[in-house]
């Protein structure tokens, strides 16, 4: 294709996948064939650009092309495994990356050959992650760089990460940043689970000791790192947002299936809450839908900020009143020992483990609190909190 | 059971609903405003009359459900629900939502005459059954048919929007007696009422003539009203939070505007995110009722059981953070609260609409 065609619509689209599958028997290739061959014929993401993955088409057509590679039986690239990867770290190197820095990571970030992670977090940046305390100091071509990361999901599996550290501390806490990607094989990069009060160790902590990030590594401008972190979050929050969910989808889910299959455990006060759950998910559930409408139609809504506020609060009640209905049963705990989840569906787990993973929904990807401080200022207008670390440099912040 | 999903239908806004929506704000905003409303309160005539006679015949907000060929705008329930939302933010007092369900009781008979009279402003109908009655459960028959079955004898306490009827439905063994309100053997008393804005009628019958009718189908009126209260409960609650956000950014205390208090700041934003909520209910239940889908039942369950709480906290709510002010008798805030503590209990409680749900959706008690 040439940058001069004009982007394929959904019938064109579905001809080349016909055509590429034609060419490409998903039963007879080698997977990791198959992707590469897939990412070069623009049939991976195809609202990505030509050359990279993609054919420059409408943002809404990739659906359906996914659908006719599943289809087919075609392999998958990983997706749960790279979730950082597809979901945050290809579109910021995308939006913010130099062509040599496109080709050399976005293929196999697709394909699912390298695996990706975010270095975001630290134990003193959390909901204020501006105030991070990563140093990176510029020594010849390279760049030095010293901290400690947390809740680093997909660490131990992966090759690459993205990571936000301080260059300037004189500067002002939000101008003083750049944004890296580092290699975390690289010597000094040290990767320890962190566990949770599942038992489970599902993040990590990321030791970075001396670590060497050549300059050729860094995405943007030096001290524009707050601004290409703020582009990598907005596509975070993207995925949290709008659409079409089955009825009964979500906590709420094995909660029901619960509640028919032991009429022995209902009494009139749990009977209420099951029902106000139930209510109250089918009435996120609409919203879903219409903030996905909203989107179709190019309105975009702001409802999604409060979309994730939501679903915290059901999943977290749900699996309680779950863990309720199991009577004694619920005082069992299927496995306390330190160990690494695999990446699964939460349904399949017990209500109990449920129970204790979900009170992570209102803390990670921006807390409830946080989160309704964005809607009171940037939905009702209603004046921004009171800052103490605006104009100051960072290094004379309290902290 | 399996659990399917229906198809959800459009949940925005046309142009048209959106042009619908201007039409009766403008004209409510002009004949209507709180202060307005707040008097009338303090006169015998609750209903403004002149309102509703702009409403039905500048607008035809009350043929909106009702087919062309049948003397109606050929619309539906969802532009009705559009009409509901501005109204409720208004606390206007006509008779819509009597009107609402009496037109859906209607359309399922043959009084195709009266039909288009209610239609088309010129007589309001109502059904006649106490306002807490909600769809789901069998309606209690308090009217007896007296000697060849055409007199009426009996009593019906609190119904909504009988004030200014001219013509009651009332459901007896066999079908619904169409009555006159005026007519002999009728007896109306208003009751003081809790919502000022909305009173209720006890309704006495002492051999009085009727006309019974088949085809009425009471069930599917009341969740048809349910479904369109909850747009109005929509438009209060957007009310009462918009009139608490313009006033928290005006009053200071402590040398700070009060909007700037975290602690008030997290209540509205949790108000924002419910009042999404009911938003996304609400069209879908006035959907489902344009439609006439067969998930109308869960919907309008749903929108009720949800709209009658999130109507309810944004009302309290508002009174709460107007703080001093808001329990005066010279501030709307009470007219909201006690409209939307009256909308929790009118054509079913939350609690009933959850009731309802627990069969509809197999969670049994």
């Amino acid at each position: 294709m040439t940058s001069t065609d004009a982007p394929p619509d959904a019938a064109t689209l579905a001809d080349r996948v016909e055509q590429f599958l034609a060419e490409h028997d998903p039963e007879t290739s080698e997977p990791a064939e198959f992707l590469r061959a897939r990412f070069a014929a623009g049939l991976a993401w195809v609202h990505y650009p030509a050359g990279l993955g993609g054919l420059g088409a409408a943002n809404g057509l990739q659906t359906a092309v996914d659908a006719a590679f599943a289809e087919a039986g075609a392999p998958e690239n990983r997706p749960r495994l790279n979730v950082i990867g597809l979901g945050m770290a290809a579109p910021t190197i995308l939006r913010f990356g130099t062509d040599a820095q496109h080709q050399r990571w976005l293929p196999s970030l697709w394909t699912g050959e390298d695996i990706w992670c975010q270095l975001f977090s630290e134990p003193g940046a959390g909901s204020d992650l501006a105030g991070l305390a990563t140093s990176a100091v510029r020594d010849g071509d390279d760049w030095v760089v010293n901290g400690q990361k947390v809740w680093t999901s997909m660490a131990h599996h992966a090759r690459w990460g993205i990571l936000v550290a301080r260059t300037d501390p004189q500067a002002p806490k939000h101008r003083g940043l750049s944004y890296f990607v580092v290699d975390m094989h690289a010597p000094g990069v040290e990767v320890r689970g962190l566990r949770q009060i599942t038992g489970e160790a599902e993040f990590n902590e990321v030791f970075l000791t001396d670590v060497r990030i050549p300059d050729d590594q860094r995405l943007g401008e030096v001290g524009q790192g707050w601004a290409v972190a703020q582009y990598t979050l907005m596509n975070e929050r993207v995925a949290i947002g709008g659409g079409t969910v089955p009825r009964e989808s979500g906590a709420v889910g094995p909660l029901a299936t619960r509640w028919r299959e032991h009429p022995e455990a209902h009494t009139p006060g749990l009977h209420d809450r099951m029902l106000r759950l139930w209510v109250q998910t089918e009435a996120a559930r609409l919203t879903a839908e219409r903030l996905g409408q909203q989107q179709a139609a190019g309105q975009p809504g702001p409802e999604g900020s409060g979309v994730k506020i939501t679903y915290a609060r059901l999943n977290q009640e749900c699996s309680s009143l779950e863990l309720e209905l199991r009577g004694e049963d619920g005082l069992r705990y299927p496995d306390y020992s330190e160990r690494r989840p695999e990446v699964e569906d939460y349904a399949s787990r017990d209500a109990q483990w449920r129970y204790l993973r979900f009170r992570a929904n209102s803390i990670e990807g921006g807390t409830s609190e946080i989160l309704r401080n964005v809607v009171a200022e940037r939905v009702l207008g209603l004046p921004a909190e009171a800052r103490a670390d605006k104009d100051v440099p960072w290094k004379d912040l309290p902290r | 059971m399996t659990v399917t999903t229906p198809e959800t239908g459009d949940l925005l806004y046309s142009d048209v609903e959106e042009d619908l929506r201007a039409s009766v704000r403008a004209l409510v905003e002009k004949q209507a405003p709180w202060d307005a409303v707040l008097r009338r309160t303090d006169t015998d005539d609750s209903v403004d009359t002149e309102l509703w006679a702009r409403l039905t015949r500048e607008i035809g907000v009350a043929g909106l459900a009702v087919p062309e060929e049948r003397g109606g705008a050929g619309a539906s329930w969802r532009e009705a629900a559009v009409v509901a939302e501005e109204l409720g933010r208004a606390v206007a007092p006509v008779p819509f939502l009597g009107t609402v369900v009496a037109t859906a009781v209607l359309l399922g008979t043959g009084e195709d005459e009266l039909l288009a009279a209610v239609a088309a402003g010129e007589r309001t109908a109502v059904l006649a059954v106490g306002a807490t009655r909600g769809a789901g459960r069998p309606l209690p028959v308090t009217v007896e048919r007296q000697g060849a079955g055409d007199l009426l004898a009996g009593a019906v306490t609190a119904v909504v929007d009988a004030v200014t009827a001219d013509v009651l439905l009332v459901p007896v063994e066999g079908g619904i007696a169409v009555v006159e309100a005026d007519g002999d053997g009728v007896t109306r008393t208003t009751v003081e009422s809790f919502d000022m804005t909305r009173r209720l009628t006890d309704i006495a019958f002492d051999g009085a003539p009727a006309r019974v009718v088949t085809g009425g189908d009471t069930g599917k009126a009341l969740r048809v009203g349910a479904a369109i209260l909850a747009s109005e409960q929509l438009g209060l609650a957007e009310r009462c939070l918009a009139d608490t956000v313009a006033y928290l950014r005006e009053r200071h205390q402590f040398g700070r505007q009060l909007a700037s208090y975290q602690a008030l700041k997290h209540r509205l934003a949790d108000l924002w995110v419910a009042i999404t909520q009911a938003r996304a209910t609400a069209r879908y239940a006035a959907r489902c009722a344009a439609d006439d889908t067969a998930d109308l039942p869960v919907a309008a369950a749903v929108a009720a059981a949800h709209g009658a709480d999130v109507a309810l906290l944004a009302a309290e709510e508002a009174l709460q953070l107007h703080g001093g002010i808001g329990f005066t008798w010279e501030h709307p805030a009470h007219l909201f609260l006690k409209r939307a503590r009256a909308d929790a209990l009118l054509l079913g409680s939350a609690d009933h609409h959850r009731s309802v749900l627990a069969d509809l959706v197999d969670l049994p008690a």
